[in-house]
């Protein structure tokens, strides 16, 4: 019998479950589609260089169709909601989609209009957030003509995608005025509403050191209720003041809506309920979700839906031979971290094991919470590894889904 | 870990003031944990948010964060500073006799 296989979203981790399963069976064992909202597979990690002038968004952005291997049908759709009893998927001005399993795989977008102020006057003019391609785009060109004054970067509140990002865009725009020759003329803070730089002790400890180091002032435990453009101020729900000329902003993060208009899988931010060893919904048996779409309690990033594909689609395939689920995915992350002058951090953790010194994947690997060159290339590097191997669903020799431990210096 | 006597019971905090055994927590507890917090008075809104904390904590297993509670609990982000000053994720969380809510990944 052909198993139906419906997988919603054609990002990182939606793309390498769909190749990876299409690997497994045999076209007459399943069919697999993947849906989208529109055709194109943005880079994601890249948005960071582009307000730099670093590189350009249009190099960024690749067709999803392009991505998937032969056999697997792509629909540009938007999805109005899915039916979980029923087991089927409604589009919007569309087909519908029965299913044997389903794989959510959305994604987490941007909220800006959630936070007072922040998309009135002055967005794109004084206050912009790099998390989207036009914005990145548009910050780029008020990096270019800004010629000193104070620049604040700030987290709305958590999650976020990538939250080693904002940090790194401090550590980078230290680098360009830097390089512009106006470094003494502009003030960097990092406003966050955490209680530190970072969530992990160890790591956030290093990255306060290297604010410090570079010059950027560092406001914790700021919530930030209203973004006042005209007036150049961050006010936090307890009426705390942050003054800026420039504001780079990461917006709060949201799951698909369509998740909130499917009862009963999602929580309150339309993130799918999710176990987070075996990657199934808590809805349903038969439905599954795959990076940032998922509440784990794990980063937003794109390493977790790298290892957590394999994990994914070893479940679903127990789960279509009538198996019990065993594939356990450990929380394993890992993220370079751009320090600006060609060099870069990396750390790399999983739910229980906070980022630490020492080694990856090996003693002889990458160094861990540690600034090297050899890092920075890594990162530069990694751009390929994701469209030519990542995303396929080709085994990178050497790293496995779960965390390894031989080259950590544990207590 | 420091253990201490409201409302003539023993309650184990951590040290950031959290209960470590929510089933310590008792209603006759608030209006002391509130004092603690420089509430001088508990009204039925302060209900409402401790109430609603300790429901989401027993189901999820942790207390929601600020903005989950102003889209789910019926009071808004800018009402729950009003009634918790000093940030309702962690106040609220304290009178409510919860761990601090997870969250911050």
């Amino acid at each position: 019998m052909t198993q139906n296989i419906v997988i919603l979203g054609g990002g990182t981790g939606g793309t390498l479950t769909a190749n990876r399963l299409r690997k497994h069976y045999k076209s007459a064992e399943a069919t697999i589609t993947v849906v989208d909202r529109d055709r194109e597979h943005v880079y994601q990690p890249g948005l960071l260089f582009v307000p730099f002038g670093l590189t350009r968004a249009e190099d960024l952005i690749r067709p999803r169709e392009r991505q998937l291997r032969k056999g697997i049908e792509f629909f540009e759709h938007d999805v109005d909601h899915v039916d979980i009893e029923g087991r089927k998927v409604f589009l919007e001005d569309g087909p519908t989609l029965p299913y044997d399993v389903l794989v959510i795989a959305t994604g987490a977008k941007i909220v800006p209009d959630e936070t007072e102020g922040l998309t009135d006057e002055g967005w794109n003019e004084t206050m912009f957030t790099f998390y989207d391609a036009p914005g990145a785009t548009a910050l780029a060109k008020a990096y270019d003509d800004f010629d000193g004054g104070r620049i604040v970067v700030n987290v709305v509140d958590m999650p976020i995608k990538c939250p080693v990002a904002p940090l790194e865009f401090c550590f980078l725009t230290d680098w360009y005025f830097h390089e512009r020759g106006i470094r003494d003329k502009v003030e960097i803070t990092y406003v966050t509403p955490l209680d530190a730089a970072f969530t992990k002790p160890r790591a956030a400890k290093a990255l306060a050191g290297l604010l410090e180091e570079k010059g950027v002032e560092l406001v914790t435990e700021f919530n930030t209720g209203e973004v006042d453009g005209p007036g150049g101020r961050l006010v936090s729900f307890d009426e705390r003041e942050v003054p800026f000329d420039l504001a780079v902003v990461i917006p709060v993060h949201s799951g698909a809506e369509f998740v909130g208009r499917s009862a009963g899988l999602g929580d309150a931010l339309d993130f799918v309920d999710t176990d987070k060893s075996t990657l199934q919904s808590k809805a349903a048996p038969e439905v599954f979700a795959i990076g940032d779409a998922a509440n784990l309690p794990a980063a937003k990033a794109g390493s977790v839906s790298h290892f957590e594909g394999e994990i994914l689609v070893e479940n679903i395939v127990r789960f279509l031979a009538g198996d019990e689920l065993d594939a356990t995915y450990d929380g394993h992350a890992n993220c370079f971290i751009e320090t600006g002058f060609d060099k870069a951090l990396l750390i790399d953790f999983n739910y229980e094991q906070e980022p630490v010194e020492g080694h990856y994947p090996t003693k002889v690997g990458l160094p861990l919470l540690k600034e090297s060159r050899l890092n920075h290339l890594g990162k530069l590097m990694f751009q390929w590894f994701y469209w030519h191997s990542l995303l396929p669903g080709r085994d990178i020799p050497g790293i496995k889904p779960d965390m390894p431990v031989g080259g950590k210096h544990l207590d | 870990m420091p253990t201490i006597t409201i409302a003539e019971a023993d309650v184990e905090l951590n040290d950031d003031g959290f209960f470590e055994v929510p089933e310590q927590w008792t209603e006759e507890m608030v209006p002391t944990l509130a004092l603690n917090e420089g509430i001088q008075e508990v009204t039925e809104d302060h209900w409402t948010v401790i109430r609603f904390m300790r429901k989401e904590y027993f189901e999820k297993g942790t207390g929601p964060t600020v903005r989950v509670l102003g889209k789910t609990s019926g009071v808004t982000v800018k009402e729950l500073y009003r009634l918790f000053p000093k940030g309702p994720g962690k106040v609220a969380a304290r009178m409510a006799g919860i761990p601090k809510p997870r969250g911050c990944i």
